[in-house]
């Protein structure tokens, strides 16, 4: 047994029971899983504790705040009639006795606090939703102030954006794309052999990929690449007091923040979106040419008749849209963190999860409001 | 017993391929006990030095040797039984609540009762002045008083013999301030620690300070009591003690009886 191992050790003296402590009583050494379960043992004997019994502290190595708490706890809070300790044992144990008070009651949820958090609920919805129109709402009169005065416009920052959304996310893009096209390809292909129906996979994968996937895929990429960056930028600016500094500077958020990003994101997506079917037909085109025979030359000229040119119009369309509403979400939220880190995360949580959300959402929209256009 | 020990220290840092030399045979000791100052101009290396002790950053040469072990085996499990630190901003962990952030070091230890570790905690954030109704409060609740007062506590949770404060002072109001070094020094002398701060606050540094070290040059050019450093002739230390604001400070150390 180590000598700085803390103990409790029971006396019988001629002048009755003492308990005498001795080693370490740090909350290092009692912390040590053996120790403590040695001192457990003897502390939770059914002796005469804190009653009849001496109690000296002088034999001690050291003694802290939570070897001090340990023991007054084990007193049952209060002084034993007589306890022999140095001076500075006196000082810990004056602190402990003086300080040791219950924690304040975390409050319970009730159901009147379940009401009331479904009430603010229903009002944090409202104003996110008022929010987000004033957001719309300046985003228009900003850009008519810049259609207004073009030269004035700014466009440094807008060609920043337009290469960070756009340029930088060709690489991932196409990869994804790619792989989507080899996937479905294979899929398709073995359930079309069945049927013998081996021709149609180009305008399955056309349909598909031009009309639908290709959008929504680069949509949902985008949103989580450049809409959180977008909410993480404004949110980090709130931090540290640059959006304040802007606004002491008389310089307007939502034409140098808001537009540009709006504005880039509005030209990057529909040429992301065709980049991305581009790279998702060739995909689907080599699969389809390894697990069917079908070559590639087939495959192009056939993909005009299968493929209504509108589809492509529509589609660049819809991704147009779903630019302006990813930077609308990424700013929306950036410039409601509130200035902490932890808001800044939750802000940029709930960003990219709105923009997926609301691009599926606006996604099934279009297929209704446009089911006439190229089928 | 020194419990630091800082010996022909060299730091270095490299920015784009340029290397830029902090400090150049750095010594420095520091006893057991003392209530030590570190004080020089901006961009010294006083922090670094603090860094250094901490084992935060790894000297280019010589050694940072801390309560007999080398520096770089301080962050080691249970270090926080060992030294404490108290950051510029705080550093509170802002997903837990303050009674969370005091008692995280003795939580992780994983083998006292959580009714033992939150009555500990519970002491300590009464011991640097709180009420204990702030106990479930946030991080981002807290004034930047309170944040330094709780970050304080977190730092002595475990009751460690050395101490490292980065600009205690900073950012607080002189009330504040002053009620600060009122208690690191009452802990200081209570509890026996070995304090070592890094601070341009000059009331602080002739209000509490044992010794005070000054690093200019890049190394400690006078490490001594307040009223040596000082007579110490140093282009530095005139401008730093005998300004107008040092001038001023001084009254603190031979205190007039009619001023009060």
């Amino acid at each position: 047994m180590d000598d700085s191992q803390p103990r409790l050790v029971f006396e019988t003296t001629p002048e009755g029971q003492c308990a005498v402590l001795h080693g370490r009583w740090t909350a290092a050494h009692l912390a040590e899983p053996v120790h403590w379960a040695a001192l457990q043992r003897v502390l939770n004997q059914p002796q005469p504790m804190a009653g009849a019994c001496q109690w000296d502290l002088r034999a001690l190595q050291h003694l802290d705040h939570s070897g001090a708490q340990l023991l007054w706890n084990a007193w049952g809070r209060r002084w034993p009639p007589s306890v022999q300790y140095r001076d500075g044992q006196r000082a810990i144990l004056e602190r402990v006795a003086r300080f040791s008070v219950a924690p304040p009651p975390t409050r319970r949820t009730t159901a009147w606090g379940l009401l009331l958090q479904l009430g603010s609920g229903v009002f944090g919805a409202a104003d996110h939703a008022v929010g987000a129109l004033r957001l719309l709402g300046q985003l228009l009169l900003d850009l008519v102030q810049l259609l207004r005065a073009p030269a004035k416009g700014p466009w440094r920052d807008i060609s920043g954006h337009l290469y960070r959304i756009g340029a930088t996310a060709l690489p991932i893009t196409a990869l994804v794309g790619f792989l989507i096209g080899v996937v479905l390809a294979y899929l398709m292909s073995q359930q079309l052999r069945q049927f013998g129906a081996d021709a149609f996979i180009v305008n399955i994968l056309g349909l598909s990929l031009i009309r639908e996937l290709g959008p929504v895929l680069a949509a949902i990429l985008i949103a989580g690449r450049s809409g959180s960056a977008i909410t993480a930028q404004i949110g980090v600016m709130r931090v540290t007091e640059e959006l304040d500094a802007m606004r002491v500077m008389g310089i307007a958020q939502g034409f140098r923040l808001v537009m540009p990003r709006a504005i880039a994101m509005a030209v990057a997506m529909p040429l992301l979106t065709v980049w991305t079917t581009l790279a998702a037909l060739l995909g689907g085109m080599l699969a389809s040419d390894v697990a069917m025979g079908l070559s590639p030359a087939y495959f192009v000229t056939a993909l005009p008749k299968a493929v209504n040119i509108a589809n492509l119009w529509l589609a660049m369309g819809k991704s147009a849209v779903f630019g302006v509403m990813i930077a609308l979400i990424g700013c929306h939220y950036g410039l409601r963190v509130q200035p902490n880190t932890q808001s800044l995360g939750e802000g940029t949580t709930a960003s990219v999860v709105t923009s997926i959300t609301m691009v599926i959402l606006v996604d099934a929209l279009f297929a209704v409001l446009f089911k006439d256009v190229g089928l | 017993m020194n419990v630091v020990e800082v010996r022909k220290l060299w730091s270095v840092f490299r920015t784009d391929g340029v290397e830029a030399c902090i400090h150049q045979d750095l010594d420095l000791t520091i006893a057991q006990g003392e209530l030590l100052s570190i004080v020089g101009g901006s961009g010294s290396g006083k922090t670094v030095l603090l860094r250094q002790i901490l084992g935060l950053e790894m000297p280019a040469r010589g050694s940072v040797t801390v309560l007999g072990h080398p520096a770089s085996e301080l962050g080691q499990v249970g270090a926080a039984s060992r030294v404490g630190m108290l950051f510029q901003q705080g550093a509170l962990f802002s997903a837990f609540t303050v009674l969370e952030n005091i008692a995280f070091p003795l939580r992780e230890l994983q083998s006292l009762p959580e009714a033992l570790v939150r009555d500990i905690a519970m002491v300590k954030l009464q011991m640097v002045g709180l009420d204990p109704s702030h106990a479930h409060k946030m991080p981002a609740d807290l004034s930047g008083g309170m944040v330094k007062r709780v970050a304080l506590a977190r730092a002595l949770v475990m009751d460690p013999p050395l101490l490292l404060l980065d600009e205690p002072t900073a950012g607080l109001d002189p009330d504040r301030s002053d009620a600060f070094c009122a208690l690191l020094s009452s802990l200081h002398r209570e509890l026996g620690l070995t304090v070592v701060m890094v601070t341009h606050d000059l009331d602080t540094i002739f209000q509490i300070s044992t010794r005070v070290a000054v690093v200019a040059d890049k190394r400690v050019i006078v490490a001594a009591p307040p009223q040596e450093v000082i007579a110490f002739p140093h282009p530095f230390v005139r401008e730093f003690f005998l300004g107008g604001r040092g001038q001023r400070a001084q009254e603190l150390l031979h205190p007039q009886p009619n001023k009060g």
